[in-house]
């Protein structure tokens, strides 16, 4: 499972060696904020779930795991079929005491997280990184943060191309993004075609040997039809410049996202063939339940998560440690 | 598609009508699909509990009358508890005996809160006639400043910005004086998106509060938030003391069920519902409509009371079956036309349609002045022409402009709005649209 940078981007160029392998107290780090700030929650129940809900294996026990999970926004149908699921592995008398139980309980949380490949392939030159989501759930922040990765991890050049033409000011945010992160933006005015800016974009990392070219693109409901057949065409256009392309079709979903998380994820998988999705701010205490419901459902994997608003809160997502974090245990 | 809540209950409780009692069962039963119903919608499980409780305890009582099904009944019990909870008709902000009235804006990151700044500003000037200017105190998240300067400026409101040097706390206090020196009727004052856990941001907003003294701080959520809301709703209540709620992106199909845990750990109101990313998408919040959209039924009770008093049965059985097979035609669009109209505002019927919210709508807003001119349109066609709207060509359509007194223009929209409405119906259809006839009916 992808953990490192390396493990997540397959590059497939040698320039990827430059990248040194991220420092593991850094990942712990991040997680131990993450468990801090869910303990801060008045809700966080794992502590207490690991040291006395499976003690005694009654209605109560299973009611206060349910009670977990859809706390994490998880949702009702995906929190009982695992609930069931650890139910009957316990009752057939597998699982002997709390910390069993809690440890099989993250391996099928972590399981259920893990939707297909979560690798990001960037072999392909240029390869094209198309990043779409609904409004506000952080794309513009997420491709700034990607580019920075990329250039700084991988040693890549990135080009982003400004394809919301539509929100105020948000070509200008991104310019802000691609200066910080060191990469070239390809912009054109507000109300321009974001299909002819995705091309332009794509065209510029071509003709000056790019490695990697990222298209932002305006926030949307996956209910306004007229708004993602146009997405659809902003694909179609890249595809048709660079056949293949895009290479990474990537969804932002925000982490304090209930159970509409799960038709964004579907309408938007729909409209452009979403590849993997973004769980943005994870540093508040949501914890992203919905995401799970997301791989189980739609087969879609987590690749990244955002973990705050500066160039580095980004990482490659671990199922692992994100089963601890939707319970709130400690280990790994 | 999620399956309505009046479905499940109906299926629930199928059997109650003939003993005419809910027994302690049936109500257990029932509960279980209005607690999941409320899961769905993002309700928070601790306030989804107390509800199904206090509920519970009322339909206990209750005895199941002949003219509704016991199911929408227990929908319509519900229906009323939600909406009670969920407040009283939404007030406006307050405006001070001494001008400016200062408005702080606050709430997550994304939320929506420089979009709502500019459309709060729009509507005070457009419903109330104020002079409004904003204050940029977003000086952290890259082109905030120039984003609230370009919607700003479109509501027709005065931006008063320093830049992102300053500290916030500061330009809000110079954006107070300019306000007060200019003779601004109110000041809104937008600030950054921040966690309710970040401590640095959370005191800098304590610090705003302090300074500006606003009348009213609105708190941002955005529709679509799960569980958390409530962690949010506290920690802002606890850090900037917020009198009231902007809910936003509510022209997705989110049930909103955040509106709910919100007003439930606060007990503040939601004034404003955001439903779209233009100026004009923004209205007083109504509660009664909110519990309906929560419980996935449009205004269900409301639509059916009317359908009750003005449909003719049969007449609805025979629409319900040219829908199905898609034999919708002009001519039963305008007989259809006027029998609705009978039952109001065609545009607030329409809202009332469960689902229909979500169905990317955008289009076929109708406007009620408009029906004269489109019923003229349509029986300036011949009959092949309303039953097959395809063969029109552009010397029919100059035709039918000139018989009907409108313009091609006019003629070409509706046909293309027709087009649209089938294509709703198609969609309606596959989603799980209550049948017109039990609309009409109560069957
Ligand atoms: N705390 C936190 N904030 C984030 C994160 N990612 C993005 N944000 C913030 O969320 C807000 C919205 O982010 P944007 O990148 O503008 O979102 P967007 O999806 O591009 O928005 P639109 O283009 O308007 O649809 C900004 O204030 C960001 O700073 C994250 O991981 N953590
Ligand atoms: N569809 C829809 N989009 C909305 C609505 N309100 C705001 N938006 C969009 O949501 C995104 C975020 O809105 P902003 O006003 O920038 O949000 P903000 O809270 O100021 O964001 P930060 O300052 O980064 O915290 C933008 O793309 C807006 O156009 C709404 O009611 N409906
Ligand atoms: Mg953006
Ligand atoms: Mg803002």
């Amino acid at each position: 499972m992808a953990r490192t940078w390396r493990e997540l981007f397959v590059a497939g160029d040698d320039r990827a060696e430059l990248a040194e392998p991220e420092p593991e107290e850094q990942r712990r780090g991040f997680f131990a904020r993450l468990r801090d700030n869910m303990a801060k929650s008045r809700q966080a129940l794992g502590a207490e779930l690991q040291a006395s809900v499976f003690q005694t294996l009654d209605d109560d026990a299973w009611e206060r795991l349910e009670e977990t999970l859809i706390y994490a926004d998880v949702g009702a149908p995906t929190t009982a079929a695992i609930v069931q699921r650890l139910e009957t592995e316990a009752g057939s008398g597998g699982l002997a005491g709390g910390e069993a139980l809690t440890g099989r309980l993250c391996e099928l949380l972590a399981d259920a997280a893990r939707g297909g490949d979560d690798t990001i392939d960037l072999r392909a030159r240029p390869a094209v990184v198309l990043v779409t989501g609904v409004n506000g759930t952080g794309k513009t922040t997420t491709i700034g943060k990607i580019a920075w990765h990329l250039r700084n991890e991988l040693g890549l050049s990135v080009v982003l191309g400004a394809a919301d033409t539509f929100r105020a000011a948000a070509v200008e945010q991104l310019a802000a993004w691609g200066e910080r992160a060191g990469a070239e933006v390809v912009r054109a005015a507000e109300g321009a075609d974001p299909g002819a800016v995705a091309y332009d974009a794509v065209e510029v990392a071509r003709s000056r040997t790019r490695d990697v070219a990222i298209i932002d693109t305006a926030g949307r409901l996956h209910t306004q039809e007229h708004l993602m057949e146009e997405l659809a065409k902003v694909r179609r256009v890249i595809d048709r410049q660079l056949p293949g392309a895009p290479h990474e079709t990537l969804l932002t979903i925000d982490a304090t996202t209930g159970q509409n998380g799960l038709r964004q994820a579907l309408l938007f998988k729909q409209a452009v063939d979403v590849t993997g999705i973004v769980l943005t701010k994870l540093d508040g205490t949501a914890k992203g339940g919905i995401a799970l419901a997301i791989a189980q459902e739609l087969g879609v994997p987590v690749k990244l998560i955002g973990i705050g608003e500066g160039l580095e809160d980004l990482r490659p997502f671990d199922p692992d440690d994100f089963a601890r974090a939707l319970l709130g245990v400690s280990g790994g | 598609m999620l399956e309505t809540l009046s479905d499940r209950l109906q299926s629930a409780l199928s059997d109650v009508r003939s003993r005419g009692k809910l027994t302690e069962e049936d109500v257990a039963k029932a509960m279980r699909q209005v607690r999941l119903a409320l899961l769905e919608a993002d309700v928070n499980f601790q306030v989804v509990k107390e509800f199904t409780a206090a509920v519970g305890e009322r339909a206990r009582g209750g005895e199941v009358l002949d003219a509704l099904n016991p199911g929408q009944q227990v929908v319509k019990l519900v229906g009323e508890e939600l909406t009670a909870l969920m407040g009283g008709s939404a007030r406006d902000i307050a405006f001070a005996p001494r001008p400016p009235t200062i408005v702080l804006m606050a709430g997550l990151q994304g939320s929506g809160k420089t979009t709502a700044c500019a459309k709060l500003a729009r509507h005070l000037r457009e419903e109330h006639g104020r002079d409004v200017a904003l204050a940029a105190c977003d000086t952290y998240r890259p082109a905030a400043v120039d984003q609230l300067v370009k919607v700003g400026s479109a509501a027709g409101a005065a931006v008063y910005e320093q830049g992102t040097d300053p500290d916030p706390v500061e330009i809000a206090a110079w954006a107070v004086d300019r306000a007060r020196a200019e003779e601004r009727d109110v000041l809104i004052v937008d600030t950054s998106g921040r966690l309710h856990v970040d401590r640095e941001l959370m005191e800098e907003l304590a610090r705003i509060r302090k300074r500006v003294k606003p009348h009213d701080v609105l708190l941002v959520v955005d529709a679509m938030t799960g569980q958390d809301a409530v962690n949010v709703a506290e920690a802002f209540s606890d850090a900037a003391e917020f009198d009231g709620v902007v809910l936003t992106k509510l022209d997705g199909d989110a049930r909103g069920g955040a509106a709910l845990s919100v007003k439930a750990v606060t007990g503040k109101p939601i004034l404003y519902a955001s439903t779209g990313e233009k100026l004009e998408a923004f209205e007083r919040f109504h509660p009664d409509r909110m519990a309906q959209r929560i419980l996935g039924m449009g205004d269900m009770m409301t639509l059916i009371e009317k359908a009750e008093r003005e449909f003719d049965e049969e007449q609805a059985a025979e629409l319900e079956r040219k829908i199905r097979k898609q034999q919708f035609t002009l001519d039963d669009f305008l007989a259809q036309m006027k029998q609705v109209r009978r039952m109001g505002p065609l545009s607030g019927l329409l809202k009332m349609l469960p689902g229909v919210s979500g169905l990317g709508l955008g289009d076929l807003k109708v406007d009620d002045r408009d029906l004269d001119r489109l019923q003229a349109i349509i029986t300036s066609m011949t009959p092949e022409e309303r039953a097959h709207p395809e063969i029109l060509n552009g010397s029919r359509r100059r035709r039918i402009a000139r018989g009907s007194g409108t313009t091609v223009q006019a003629v070409n929209q509706l046909v293309k709005q027709f087009g649209q409405m089938q294509k709703v119906m198609r969609q309606l259809q596959q989603g799980k649209m209550p049948s017109l006839s039990q609309l009409a009916g109560g069957r």
